[in-house]
């Protein structure tokens, strides 16, 4: 065994990077991954920057997973590069990439003491004792566990361990830090405690974070940049208010949020506010604001509108005011969710409409017959042809 | 309300009457009958003297036979272990589809009977045997070699009766380590053999030390491969055992020596437990 050989080194950029300099921390160029006959990562690319925390979000098996696992290097691409540093590192061992990763169950070693964990991967990168047990120190009180390294890990709490390991992946001051659904084993309270924790020393620390989730809430709070994902493909990448406020299709905007579709068609365009003929027989108005503004009357559309934007109000209380939109409706169901009501309400044809209301003062029963109003810069224009609408049309049905 | 206590005694009681009336009592019987005399006309004498004892250490005859149980037990261990380790990891590491298969293949040897399995190797390393008859048409050899009735070939017939307890005992262990501590520990920095070394082997202690401790014990008292494949200068104590029980129907000898195998293996089975038992503490953590 070549001791040499092993220690890992600050990589140095040995090949250029496909764009100029500065280089993105990392990039991913067509990356693919195929599992026998399954299509895992479907020709991904994607750069994310240097301190920057990038989620990957999406359901399960949508193959977010596995593009953690290739930029840590305990999965191959099958085609396509990372770069680390502008370095090409598909074909760099794991151990020399200079990479932390967290895991959900924590993976700490259950056999040494909390300072044999943190330490361990110092130990490979020739640092004199004392150094170490500074540095796993600091670590550790950054982390908010100072004076726990004689203890066992099975003697600390989940929430405590995962500090733990999460200490254990910073001391070795990695280039990016790989965090694979890392609060999904810890229960709701410690949950959002954590991803707090996770975010401040992110933020003090600076260091390139890929956090993989499947909670919006996490990828909203907490990045920099959410790339949503689904079947291997990339959806959508921005930063958490675009993902949400303008998501790019059927998909994203039905996976972040509470969101209703209705379909129709485009019947009047003035200026930025288009009218549109719903299918369920309303005509609503749209606002766009600057963005997929090239409409044209007639286009086939699907309107978009997050389940808390609409009002709930007694029938008949709410004049018809210009550019409002209002419609009819009954309450068919309601649950009090304490902080906010959620109703369903039939809208005729056959539709319903998911509300979130958190007006707390007038709560409607079942049967209540009510108005709705939604200003129109909160209902958003997607394509109607869109592939993932029709899944999800398609899923429904059946 | 009335306290039931007596309810999972009742449970156990098939079990543990199984155990009294095959186990115990006749053991009792065993040290009882070691204290006996043998009478010159063969009918045993209800005594109790510790002649019998006394006649195992007078000379060095007996207790050779002990000390060469013990060796070739912990040969037949370290062979075991090392012949053992390496297909237990290779299942552990394996992503193979077939994988249930190999384990399979591992329990099939239990299928045959362990004497035709045993009596078996005669037909392969003996004079006219397989080994020997290919090697002579082949010219390597002008006569056939002997390979059988020797400590090798009680080995090879030890080995291969004991190896799936030491495999099963070392996968399950393996099989209970988290591969993501591997993963966890090349992301920081290790090589494959530094995560084996760091990580994987000490985790896997449990499943070695029992598995160690079971073939030993099992290996202390076999008495099939040194009768079949062994020569006359590879008896082990068990063999002993039987001759002079079954032979000479010295039944008190005999039972003195089962009485003596039984408290050296106990004290090494206590010791053991009581100092390498500490290896349960990995077990504890995961």
């Amino acid at each position: 065994m070549n001791s040499g050989a092993s220690t890992p080194q600050t990589p140095s950029p040995s090949e250029p990077a496909p764009k100029g300099p500065p280089a993105p921390m990392v990039q991913f160029r067509g990356v693919m991954k195929r599992f026998g006959k399954t299509l895992a990562v479907e020709k991904i690319d994607l750069d994310i920057e240097e301190g920057n925390l990038v989620t990957l979000l999406g359901p399960s098996g949508c193959g977010k997973t596995t593009l953690l696992r290739m930029v840590a290097g305990l999965e191959t691409p099958t085609e396509g590069d990372i770069f680390i540093r502008g370095r090409r590192i598909n074909d760099v061992p794991i151990h020399l990439r200079n990479l932390g990763m967290i895991f959900q169950n924590y993976a700490l070693f259950p056999h040494k003491t909390i300072f044999d964990n943190v330490a361990f991967g110092l130990k490979y990168r020739k640092i004199p004792k004392e150094e170490i047990a500074e540095k796993v120190s600091r670590a550790l009180q950054m982390v908010r566990l100072p004076g726990v390294e004689k203890r066992m890990p099975s003697q600390l709490s989940g929430g405590q361990q995962q500090r733990i390991a999460l200490a254990r992946a910073i001391v070795i001051e990695p280039d990016v830090l790989l965090m694979d659904e890392p609060l999904s084993a810890l229960d709701e309270n410690l949950r959002e405690e954590m991803r707090r924790e996770i975010d401040n020393i992110q933020r003090m620390l600076g260091v390139t974070t890929i956090f993989v989730t499947h909670d919006q809430r996490e990828a909203l709070s907490m990045s920099d940049k959410i790339v949503v994902m689904k079947d291997g493909r990339k959806q959508q990448e921005g930063g958490p208010e675009e993902v949400y406020n303008r998501p790019s299709n059927h998909f994203v905007a039905d996976f972040l949020g509470h969101s209703n579709f209705e379909w129709g068609k485009v019947q009047e365009i003035e200026g930025d506010r288009i009218q549109v003929r719903l299918d369920n027989g309303h005509t609503l108005w749209a606002q766009t604001r600057g963005e997929r503004g090239d409409w044209k009357v007639g286009d086939a559309v699907q309107m978009m509108v997050r389940a808390q934007k609409f009002e709930v109000h007694p029938r008949g209380e709410v004049e018809a005011a210009d550019g409002v939109n209002i419609f009819e409706g009954t309450v068919i169901d309601r649950s009090y969710m304490g902080g906010e009501v959620s109703y369903f309400i039939d809208i005729g044809e056959e539709r319903e409409i998911h509300v979130i209301s958190m007006m707390r003062t007038l709560i409607f029963s079942k049967g209540d017959r009510i108005s709705v109003t939604v200003d129109p810069k909160h209902c958003h224009l997607l394509p109607a042809d869109d592939e993932t609408a029709r899944e999800a049309e398609t899923k429904k049905a059946g | 309300m009335e306290q039931k206590a007596w309810k999972p005694w009742a449970l156990l009681a098939p079990s543990l009457s199984a155990v009294l009336f095959l186990l115990v009592i006749p053991v009792c019987f065993i040290i009882v009958y070691s204290f006996w005399l043998r009478a010159p006309t063969g009918a045993d004498i209800p005594a109790f003297q510790f002649g019998n004892y006394q006649r195992f250490f007078a000379d060095f005859f007996y207790p050779s036979i002990l000390i060469r149980t013990i060796r070739v037990a912990l040969e037949t261990v370290a062979l075991c272990l090392l012949m053992g380790y390496i297909p237990a990891y290779f299942f552990y590491r394996t992503e193979s589809r077939h994988k249930s298969i190999f384990l399979i293949l591992i329990m099939l040897p239990f299928w045959i009977s362990f004497i035709i399995r045993t009596l078996s190797w005669i037909n392969i390393l003996g004079d006219t045997g397989l080994l020997n008859h290919v090697l002579l048409r082949m010219g390597i050899i002008s006569e056939p070699l002997g390979l059988l009735y020797n400590e090798g070939a009680v080995l090879m017939g030890l080995i291969q009766y004991l190896l799936p307890f030491m495999i099963l005992n070392v996968y399950v262990s393996l099989e209970g380590i988290d591969r993501s501590l591997v993963e966890a520990a090349r992301s920081l920095g290790s090589t494959e053999w530094q995560a084996f070394r760091e990580v994987v082997l000490p985790l896997s202690l449990p499943g070695v030390s029992a598995g160690c401790l079971l073939v030993f014990v099992l290996t202390a008292g076999t008495y099939l491969p040194p009768m079949i494949l062994g020569g006359p200068g590879n008896d082990m104590i068990a063999n002993l055992i039987f001759k002079r029980v079954i032979g000479t129907l010295d039944w008190p000898f005999g039972s003195a020596i089962s009485v003596i195998l039984l408290g050296i293996l106990g004290t090494i089975v206590y010791t053991y437990n009581r100092y390498l038992g500490i290896n349960q503490i990995f077990k504890t953590f995961q």
